[in-house]
């Protein structure tokens, strides 16, 4: 099992992490706002991750954690 | 849970003021990653540039000065003098180094400095607006070359990686891109070898970050990777220009 934890506030949808996720499991929110008024990222099929951190790795705000089992 | 990855310890909490999808977080956490690994973060002093990684001493856990514009190499000059066993970088922009620090750079590499050099071209000013730099590609619009760049008006883009590798002093010049993951990780390798290479005395060293400013090239993160891709790099060839052993 993976964690992927992203730091809402942190994030500014910029969607470098979609882009680069190989599964593609992370999307832009439409719902949600942060304090800074952008929409973050959020995983969409989390279960499908393989704990590659290309996403962590690619995203400017260091805002994604990924753990695994 | 394993921790796969998570933020390195030299880079502050502070939240980065860049616009969305600026690389420059992805470049301070590629060099923040590399003192850390290399356990310098006691040694490590930085230079912040001006530019948009002006507030770059208020997002790196190690000392910091700030500069005056361009003229980073020339106060790193001075730290590494004093203290040379320190691990002295500087972190500076195209249009820091490429235009109104073109003499520190150059004079500081020619003096074989030992010293570090990030140097970020994303191809424009940043934060006064968007302005031509002298790494703007011919062609390329800005808000002063509205119809682009014309090569006959205003010379060609400056090369520095090129450049600075005819220079004696220079020990490790190598030119790398953030346009996708295996890119990252070659970048990261080319900032350690940089770091390795002033900690062993060979030399100045500089490693050229391509670099996107999706607000100023007017378009979304993913299609400013796309033109740093398609037309950045051709002009800007990667790889290594100079390493001595």
């Amino acid at each position: 099992m993976v964690r992927i934890t992203i730091n809402e506030e942190l994030c500014k949808g910029c969607s470098l992490c979609a882009r680069a996720c190989p599964k593609q499991i992370l999307e832009i929110s439409r719902d949600k706002l942060n304090a800074k008024g952008y929409h973050p990222a959020e995983p969409v099929n989390p279960e499908a991750c393989i704990a590659c951190a290309s996403c962590a790795r690619t995203c400017p705000d260091v805002a994604i954690r990924i753990e695994r089992e | 849970m394993a921790v796969v990855f998570e933020k390195t310890n030299m880079l502050t909490d502070a939240p980065f003021h860049y616009c969305p999808g600026c690389t420059h977080g992805v470049i301070h956490r590629l060099a923040a990653e590399v003192v850390e690994e290399m356990g310098l973060q006691e040694k490590a002093v930085g230079v912040a540039p001006v530019g948009c990684a002006v507030f770059a001493y208020r997002y790196f856990n190690c000392d910091m000065f700030e500069a005056a514009h361009g003229r980073a190499p020339a106060v790193a000059t001075g730290v590494k003098r004093a203290r040379p066993d320190a691990c002295v970088f500087t972190y500076q922009g195209d249009g820091d180094l490429a235009s109104i620090g073109t003499a520190e750079i150059v004079h500081a590499a020619h003096r074989g400095e030992k010293i570090t050099t990030i140097f970020v071209n994303n191809a424009i000013y940043g934060m006064t607006g968007g302005q031509m730099a002298p790494t703007t590609l011919v062609g390329q619009k800005t808000s002063t070359s509205p119809y682009g760049r014309d090569k006959d008006w205003c010379g060609a883009p400056i090369r520095m990686s090129e450049m600075l590798a005819t220079i004696e002093g220079a020990a490790f010049i190598e030119r790398v891109a953030l346009n996708n993951n295996a890119n990252i990780v070659k970048a990261k390798k080319a900032i350690r070898k940089a770091f390795e290479c002033q900690m062993a005395g060979k030399g100045f060293s500089m490693v050229e970050v391509l670099s996107t400013c999706p607000t100023n090239w007017g378009m979304n993160p993913v299609e400013a990777m796309k033109w740093l891709e398609e037309n950045m790099i051709p002009y800007y060839p990667l790889g290594n220009f100079r390493e001595v052993q």
